[in-house]
């Protein structure tokens, strides 16, 4: 059963990887067998022994069947990005895989498989050690349900990562607790099949492994969560009461946690009844339809998709832009373009989404970089969308969206109050004496709005898409039309103040090289800026978090000698919107572009800056 | 350009409960083709919601893109009123009756808005039952691009400029039956007498109404050749019964003998009163109604009336269990759960 033992961790390389709390631990599994929850206990054990860890899941768009891997890194300096390289663990679990996974592993790494099986002399690589397991063998023997054979295996091969990295069983005995609560039943077969892993790697390896995990303080009040429960969430706290949405990767997550936040959360004390209504409609134009509609008539509302909905939603977006009516979307972006891979990470959005419909549009964008962010900013775009009256885009993407990221707790601010922006209530009705739906009373190109059914007499209008006067009143005057759209343009300007500024990070002494990132490069950032500074060079950063944007960062850009914009895309689209929007000379801003579907990695920006950077002394000196 | 009528009136005037005259209920000047049939739909919409003392502010005008679509204007001036996109007033208006349940929502779509760009989105809106008035004034034609045939044009009709209809038209009406819509109706905009009653009817009641208009497009679709020229619907119109609406409170006064006639009573109070003239009417029965449509429409006849009355039926609210108080008027308090909760939500992510 065990019969890899020359080339087993009993016998351990002197080139064997030697690492405490810095490692990267890879599961390569087949998706449809149950190997999500037990991988995500094992993240959460090791946050729970107060390490920093990052998982990512990298999935086919498939139900069952093709191989799926689950990336956990553990940081205990704090790096949450993926990190690039081989991952020093492998556990293989997928034979369709298993060439690729043998060969991925790091030299002086382990490859953890399941032993049932054995491996050819091909499959044996020298400068690797083999962790040999029985894994079906012993579920084999232990249960008689053909489904505990196969769920049972991912738990057995988690009780013998915990002997290997020295990760306390106590704790993944309190994550079973937890996960099965009021199912109690499931709790001590969960357990037992972890003892069953972490007995037989105990007896037949040397434990704990020279990479291992120690128990740290270094993750304070952080939680793990993913993006798509964050905005979820932030959805019910702003307030949203109307959902129209259409199932897509890999936003759906997000309507389901509102779904069922607000299950929880939503049901009117008294009479039990729904304080939300929820639709999943016909489509993307007919998700966004109900959106509109519902804030037309005075409810938050919102509607959450991804690439292929945003180009359905585009028509629908024109005609909120124009007739002025709130809106949040959130986009969880995905690589495109058309179905692109749905199950890979981009934000190849930023274009489309800033100009989305036909004719001189444009919208507001929040790029949130953490879950955290996710529940800010979604709260916060119900404020901005009655603030500002025009759709506001959360944009977000995969990585974000679908993989847990370590990150600050939500807090609630219980003194905040919701911002709806310039709504007249039948009171102030009878005091306007001359009202224009579209007058701009105030300077700041913001109007005020009624709500339908609010005064018998006064403030009804007709919303339309066509061009209107100051009234609502239907007109083809050159001169009118003409006042309007630059009234639209002053409401962006107003909108470039009302959003969250960008964050810039500057030494006392201004760098040469500055770093322009948004949403989730940020991960990458800090790790970059520590490599870069190994390397002598010194960096400031700027992070982007909404569009419109402002001088700040055309001043950011002025400041530094060489400024790089980061983003996962080919195109650079961002990189397009600041010369745009901001009148930047091409020539100043240099592209760092990652586009292969998964998120980037401090090695792919520094490889991509210190490169440039040689490249342009090169030439200076020739 | 959109313009106002004069708000002169005759001073005498007979008002409504609420004290509100017909001309209360007006919109601006319509700007469509004299003689166009959707004009007639917009004066028998302002006298049933003057008949029914609707308050004008509690209306919602909705509607897609086209002729029709700009009818809204010419009704209701004191209601808010959406001139959504093409084909996708059905889900704006979603969105706007789960926003607030308590207003009417008078919706207003023609061929080419329901039959082909937003067949998707009518078929869904019937499904979901929302609580509405969904109005198709159907000319079989495109006015606004000048004449080219809709999906509900009869088979083998020819357009103004002698293109013809090739294949198999839409009925509306049987698509609401069979997709399991509440109230269910045909009517001529040239026949006040059957149509006002029908809306008056359709309001009060408590799901989704579907109403037909045959409305004659009397620039691009009058012609000898066509099948919805007034002429034509004039000779080829029959009716299964006639019906009438009687208000809450009012008493019934006209006579009505046993087996002709059945009243049902709406969710207000108000009833529905029906002289059948065919035998074998019923309103109960939408499979009958859809086979009475067709069996008609092959004898070249158009079918117009009450097809099917459901007053049990759950309207969307009902089966969302949504709260009674409308949830654009919910506060911040019944709304955001608050920092101790959250604090709770964090401890389910460590």
């Amino acid at each position: 059963m065990n019969e890899p033992s020359k080339h087993g961790a009993n016998e351990p390389y002197s080139i064997n990887c030697q690492a405490i709390n810095n490692f990267v631990v890879r599961f390569a599994n087949t998706n449809g067998t149950g190997s999500a929850s037990s991988n995500n206990m094992f993240a959460k054990a090791i946050l729970r022994m107060g390490i920093p860890v990052s998982a990512k899941n990298i999935f086919p768009s498939n139900i069952q069947g093709l191989p799926t891997w689950y990336e956990v890194r553990i940081s205990e300096d704090n790096y949450l990005a993926r990190r690039s390289g081989s991952p020093e663990i492998v556990v293989a679990m997928n034979a369709q895989s298993l060439a690729e996974d043998i060969a991925s592993v790091a030299n002086g790494g382990f490859l953890l498989y399941d032993s049932s099986r054995a491996l050819t002399d091909s499959q044996f690589r020298k400068n690797i050690s083999y962790l040999a397991i029985p894994i079906s063998a012993i579920c084999q023997k232990e249960y008689q349900d053909p489904r505990h054979r196969q769920l049972f295996k991912n738990v057995i091969y988690i009780g013998a990562l915990a002997a290997l990295l020295n990760i306390e069983f106590d704790v993944l005995k309190s994550l079973v607790a937890d996960q099965f609560k009021g199912k109690d039943k499931l709790i001590t077969p969960n357990i037992y099949a972890l003892e069953l892993g972490y007995q037989y790697a105990n007896q037949h390896f040397t434990c704990p492994l020279s990479i291992k995990v120690e128990r740290r303080d270094l993750v304070e009040n952080r939680i793990m969560v993913d993006g798509n429960t964050a905005c979820g969430l932030g959805a019910v706290y702003g307030g949203a009461t109307v959902v129209g949405w259409y199932p897509i990767t890999p936003s759906t997550s997000v309507v389901e946690k509102f779904s069922s936040y607000c299950q929880r959360l939503r049901i009117d004390p008294a009479s039990g009844k729904r304080n939300y209504a929820l639709v999943q409609a016909e489509d993307e134009l007919a998700a966004i339809g109900i959106a509109i509609g519902a804030s037309w008539n005075g409810a938050r509302s919102f509607t959450a998709t991804s690439g292929p909905g945003i180009s359905l939603m585009t028509e629908f977006l024109g005609l909120a832009y124009f007739a002025e009516i709130p809106l949040v979307l959130i986009n969880v972006q995905r690589a495109g373009p058309s179905t692109g891979m749905p199950t890979r990470t981009q934000q190849s959005d930023v274009l489309t989404c800033a100009y989305a419909s036909h004719g001189d549009t444009k919208h507001i964008l929040l790029f949130p970089q953490d879950p955290t962010e996710c529940f800010e900013f979604t709260a916060l775009s119900f404020d901005l969308a009655d603030q500002l009256q025009t759709p506001v885009i959360i944009m977000s993407d995969l990585d974000l969206g679908m993989n847990d990221h370590l990150c600050s707790e939500f807090t609630w601010d219980d003194k905040q109050q919701y911002q709806l922006g310039k709504v007249l209530s039948e009171k102030q009705l009878d005091e306007v004496k001359d009202y224009g739906r579209y007058k701009d009373t105030d300077g700041d190109g913001i109007c005020y709005r009624t709500i339908p059914g609010t005064h018998p007499d006064k403030g009804a209008f007709f919303t339309r898409g066509t061009s209107r006067n100051e009234y609502a009143g239907y007109t083809e005057n050159s001169t009118e039309y003409v006042a309007n759209m630059d009234r639209l343009d002053k409401k962006f300007v107003t909108a470039s103040l009302l959003v969250p500024q960008a964050e810039i990070i500057e030494g006392k002494k201004t760098a040469a090289v500055g770093l322009i990132y948004f949403g989730t490069s940020s991960h990458a950032i800090d790790e970059s800026r520590q490599q870069l500074k190994d390397h002598g060079l010194a960096i400031d950063t700027l992070r982007i978090k909404a569009f419109p944007f402002n001088n700040q960062i055309s001043g950011f850009i002025e400041r530094h000698h060489h400024s790089f914009v980061i983003e996962q895309n080919r195109d650079g689209q961002m990189r397009t919107l600041l010369m745009n929007e901001l009148n930047i000379d091409p020539a100043k801003l240099n592209a760092i572009l990652n586009y292969d579907g998964l998120p980037i990695t401090s090695t792919f920006i520094v490889e991509k800056v210190l490169n440039t950077l040689a490249l342009q002394q090169k030439i200076q000196v020739s | 350009m959109s313009f106002q009528k004069s708000k002169f009136h005759h001073p005498r005037l007979p008002v409504n409960d609420l004290g509100l005259n017909y001309r209360d209920y007006e919109g601006a000047l319509s700007t469509l083709c004299a003689g166009c049939g959707h004009d007639a739909i917009t004066s028998a919409i302002v006298q049933a919601c003057f008949e029914l003392s609707l308050p004008p502010h509690k209306v919602a005008k909705m509607s897609g893109i086209g002729c029709s679509s700009k009818a809204p204007n010419y009704f209701l001036n004191k209601a808010h009123g959406f001139n959504t996109v093409h084909g996708r007033m059905p889900s704006v208006t979603t969105g706007a009756n789960l926003a607030n349940r308590e207003l009417t929502y008078l919706a207003m779509s023609g061929d080419g808005d329901s039959a082909s760009i937003g067949l998707g989105q009518f078929a869904h809106v019937v499904r979901r039952q929302l609580n509405m008035l969904y109005m198709v004034a159907n000319n079989g034609v495109y006015g606004l691009t000048k004449g080219q045939l809709a999906a509900t044009a009869d088979r083998g009709m020819k357009n103004k400029v002698g293109e013809q209809s090739l294949f198999t038209d839409i009925d509306l009406c049987v698509m609401a039956l069979q997709l399991g819509a509440t109230f269910v109706a045909r009517s001529f905009s040239g026949d006040k007498k059957q149509l006002v009653p029908l809306i008056k009817a359709a309001i009060s009641h408590q799901g989704f109404a579907f109403i037909d208009i045959i409305s004659p497009c009397v620039t691009f679709n009058n012609h000898p050749d066509s099948t919805r020229s007034y002429d034509y619907v004039h000779e080829h119109i029959t009716t299964a019964a006639v019906t009438d609406f009687v208000p809450v409170k009012k008493e019934i006064t006209s006579d009505c003998a046993e087996g002709i006639c059945e009243d049902i009573c709406l969710h207000d109070g108000s009833l529905m009163r029906i002289h059948k003239l065919q035998a074998d009417y019923e309103t109960k029965n939408a499979m009958k109604a859809i086979v009475d449509i067709e069996t008609h429409k092959k004898k070249g006849e158009i079918l117009t009336g009450l097809f099917y009355l459901d007053t049990n039926g759950e309207h969307y609210h009902e089966i969302n269990n949504t709260t009674d108080t409308p949830l654009n008027e919910l506060n911040q308090d019944a709304l955001c759960p608050g920092s101790r909760i959250l604090s709770g939500i964090n401890d389910s992510f460590r």
